[in-house]
This record gives C-alpha cells, structure tokens and sequence, in this order.
C-alpha cells in the first residue's frame, strides 16, 4: 500500500477506527472469530477499490458489515462444496442471508461489549486476556503487542490462538453477561484494562521506546467501556488511570531517575488530566456505589489536588474504607505511609512492623525501602541502610536499583562525615 | 454442547451430616437437570481408597491400590450436562454443593465425529 497516497491513508485511518466495530458485529453474525477476520478483512480490500470509485459512504461501518456478510456468505458456500460432512454451514448461511441487511447503531455497540466481555471471561488465562483484548477490541496487529510486552510475533501470535481456541472448544457465549454476573465480569474486564495500563507506565521509566503506548491504549479502552456501560468502578478506573497520567512527565528527572511524589515539579503535571479525573472522581462517589478502583482514584486525587499541605486524615480514612471493601498487605503499607505523615514515622514505622511481623510482603522491596525511609526520618541510619540495602537485593527495576543506590551513598556519606 | 463436571474436593473434610445434605442437594439437582432435558449422567464416586489404578508398560499390565501420587483433593464424582455455552454449564458448577468446598473443573467433551 503506498504511503502517500491520501484515499489509502484515508482508509487506513478508517481501518483503525472501524475494524474492531465491524469485527464485533462479524463474530457475532458468524459465531467464529477465524470467520469473522476473514470477512472483515476482505471487506476492507473491497472498500479500499469501491470506495476509491465511488467514494466513502455515509455509514462506513454498516456498509462494511453488510460486505463483509456477503463475503462470509462466499466463503462459507465455498467450504460447503470442500466439506459435505458440515450440516451447520448451511444452516448458518440461510441465518446470513435471512439476516437483517441494516445493523443498527445499538446493535454495534452491544457488540462491542459482547466481544469486550468475551475477551476478559475469566475461563481465558490472564496472560491471553490481555493480548486478546489488545488485538480483537482496542485493533492492534499481532506484532504491535508482542513490540509491547518485548515477546516475539510468533509467541504472541501462539497466545492469541490460545484464546480463542479456548473460545471456541469451550463455545463461551458472545453475550453480555446476566444482571447477576455483571459486577463479576466488570471487575475481570476492568483488571485487564489496569495491567495493560500498568504495564505501559512501568514501560516508560525504562529506556524502552516502544511504538505502542499501552498506558493510552488502556485509557481509550477504558473510556469505550465507560461509554459503553456506565458504571461506576469504569469511572473510577478511568479517573485513576488519568491521575497517574496526569503526572507521567514529572515522575522521572532527565537521567531517568524517579522522582517521588513530594518532589515532583508539578509545573509538569497536566491539569486537563487532572480536572478530568477530579471530575470522574466525584461523579463517581456521587452513585453511592463505591468500589476500589474510585477509591483508590480518590486517594490520588487527593495527592493531585494538594499544593501547598495534604489532608493526610482524609487519606488514611479513604484508606481505611480500602481496607474494607479490597483488603492486601499492599494497601496496608499505603496506610502505614499516610499515618507516618500524619502522625510522625515511629507511628508508620510501627504499622510496617506488624505487616512484617504476620509474614506477608517480606519479599516486596517496598515495604523495605518504606522502612528505610522511616528510619531515617527517626535518625537510625544503621537500621535505615540495611533496610535500604534488604530492598535493593529484591528489586528488579532498573531505575528503582538506582534511586535505592542513592539513599545509601547518602546515608552513608551522613555517618561517616559525622565520624 | 456436552460438558463434564468433574468434582474434586478433600473426602476427609466432609462430615457424615455435610455429606448426606450434599448428596440431597445434589440429587435435587439432577432431577432439576433432568426435567429441563439437560442432563446426560451424574453420580458420586466411592472414596479413593475404592481406586484401583492400571497402567500397561511393555505389554505388561501394572496394578496398583489406589491413586499414584497423594493429592490434596480426589475426585469425587461428576455430572454430564448438555447446555448451550460455557456460562451455563459454569452456573451449573456453581451450584454444586461441593463448589464451596472443592474445585468442580468443566470440560467440553469431544464429540467423536469431531475427531474426523
């Protein structure tokens, strides 16, 4: 396809805008992903000549599922003379034909989040989740997400038949799933959005230059659930997803450092992000429905809303209501942090004592590197060096390494210039 | 569509009050399955200490008491429902007494014509 001509640029753009709606709607229609891609793509090389003729029609997506259709019809006639043995082929193409031409505006969006809930059914390993959502709902190509998650093509390729063999052999159901399954199944659908998320904002404080910005995919995910299904833990994901967003460009100094949240130069972070996830925040709270995902979106909006002091009482009390509705050792730390500030570091200091005391996240090099801090803050610089030096040992990140080397030399350097 | 549920669960971490409750529980079930025409066979097994294990090597037929390697929980029995999708036959298995206790693992089952 040559780059520079505008009608296929045109069409490309039109591709990714489009596919993943016409792919939907095929699934649906066809009962089979393989079908569906098959359609959808010949579909598009009709377009790319139709269209070029007779221009873009007024309804790009309607009329590209009506072709696709028919091309499924032709194909599926095709495998009929190759294999007799198939009885449903001839059923399924009768349905196709009977098959209302005009699909509906509504009707494509259910199909969107028909295929959104079939892609994150918890059946299907987290690990084909994922990509899985990431090529047949957000439209990446095979090699974009394996570029993303630093694997080959061919073993993300391997993971994406996974998934949907694992569809097929099983025949998950492309639907929206029962009232009574729904919060279930929302919280499935909104942690595969989170780790793409994650991973995409972990991705940048490497040095890795990626071409895909998993950390925006997530957030256009997010957004087309919300608009979708407005409930509000998508709200809360999505404001929590901005505010970290929000402060991307502050949380790393120009040698890749990190910089902590305190000493962030909040010249950097974007207050467009941050007015929009204040606002999803409240509106959010608002529905009286509040799940974790609001609640932690609170927590940092909170942290993006402070200028000059923090509430840190209203922080320990939304951590608080955390501890109730998602208990972990994790937020248990985060509290312990938000008590140190509030009441002085022997009181958090005694909080992570207890979450050590109980076994749980001894080999998570934050409750270490917490402690170091807290240490230190109290003047026991010999304890606070081998907490420092107890989290370096477990860490694995490259720029966290470096920032845990810093607080030693420093602390170091205080004792010995003291001797 | 055809799918097994095989129950496993730990035999030793039923009382005699537990067991009898879920072999009713259980019993209402598959008369339930049978009259909405969705079920194919269910029945509990008796305890693994009843297993007998075989295998052929060689030619030559090993038989051993029991199950080979001590796990932690034991199939207990199964059902064969025929349902639409996936959904069904998993709110089926939660249904299942022993879900709360064990795991109740769901399989589709291959037809034999799709073998070719």
């Amino acid at each position: 396809m040559p780059q520079a001509d505008p009608h296929n640029q045109h069409l490309a753009q039109l591709y990714q805008e489009q596919s993943a709606k016409v792919l939907a709607t095929l699934v649906r229609l066809l009962g089979d992903f393989d079908l569906a891609e098959e359609a959808m793509h010949e579909a598009f090389s009709v377009a790319l000549q139709a269209w070029k003729e007779n221009g873009v029609p007024a309804n790009p997506t309607a009329w590209l599922i009506s072709t696709g259709r028919f091309k499924a019809i032709d194909n599926l006639r095709r495998k009929k003379r190759i294999a007799k043995l198939e009885p449903d082929i001839q059923q399924l193409i009768t349905d196709l034909e009977e098959h209302n031409k005009h699909v509906n505006q509504q009707e494509i969006e259910d199909d969107q989040l028909r295929m959104i809930f079939t892609c994150c059914h918890p059946a299907i390993n987290i690990q084909v989740q994922i990509p899985l959502t990431l090529r047949e709902v957000c439209g990446l190509t095979t090699e974009e997400i394996a570029s993303a998650y630093l694997v080959t093509p061919a073993t993300m390729a391997q993971r994406i038949v996974r998934g949907k063999n694992k569809i097929k052999r099983t025949n998950i159901p492309f639907v929206i799933p029962q009232a009574a399954d729904l919060p279930d199944r929302i919280d499935a659908v909104l942690s595969v959005i989170y780790l793409i998320f994650n991973e995409g904002y972990a991705a940048s404080s490497g040095n890795l230059l990626c071409k895909v910005n998993l950390s925006n995919e997530a957030i256009r995910l997010c957004r087309l659930v919300l608009s979708l299904l407005p409930d509000s833990e998508v709200m809360g994901l999505l404001a929590l997803m901005l505010l970290h967003e929000s402060r991307r460009e502050a949380r790393v100094d120009e040698q890749g450092n990190i910089v902590l949240l305190a000493e962030q130069n909040r010249a950097l972070w974007r207050p467009d992000l941050i007015a929009e996830g204040v606002a999803l925040v409240q509106q959010a709270l608002a529905t009286q429905n509040i799940g974790t995902y609001t609640i932690q979106a609170a927590i940092a909006s909170i942290h993006a809303q402070s200028t000059t002091s923090t509430d840190w009482q209203q922080i320990i009390e939304l951590y608080d209501l955390l501890m109730k509705v998602d208990p972990s050792p994790v937020v248990e730390l985060n509290r312990a942090v938000a008590v140190a500030m509030r009441s002085g570091p022997q009181a958090g200091l005694e909080i992570i004592e207890g979450i050590s005391a109980q076994g749980k996240l001894n080999h998570y090099h934050k409750l270490h590197s917490t402690q170091g801090e807290l240490l230190a803050r109290i003047g026991d610089l010999p304890a606070a060096i081998k907490a420092f030096e107890m989290a370096l040992s477990l860490v694995k990140q490259i720029p966290e390494k470096r920032y845990l080397q810093q607080k030693l030399t420093q602390h170091k350097k205080t004792i010995n210039d003291k001797i | 569509m055809q799918y097994i549920l095989l129950i496993y669960s730990d035999e030793n971490c039923w009382t005699e009050e537990e067991s009898e409750a879920c072999y009713k529980k259980s019993r209402a079930i598959s008369e339930a399955l049978t009259a909405q025409g969705k079920l194919i066979s269910s029945a509990p097994l008796h305890p693994i200490t009843s297993a007998t294990s075989l295998r052929v090597r060689n030619g030559k037929q090993q038989i051993t008491d029991g199950p080979f390697a001590e796990t932690t929980e034991q199939l207990g029995g199964y059902y064969i429902v025929d349902v639409d999708n996936l959904d069904q036959a998993l709110e089926i298995a939660a249904s299942l007494p022993p879900a709360k206790k064990g795991t109740v693992e769901v399989r589709p089952i291959m037809q034999l014509n799709e073998l070719n």
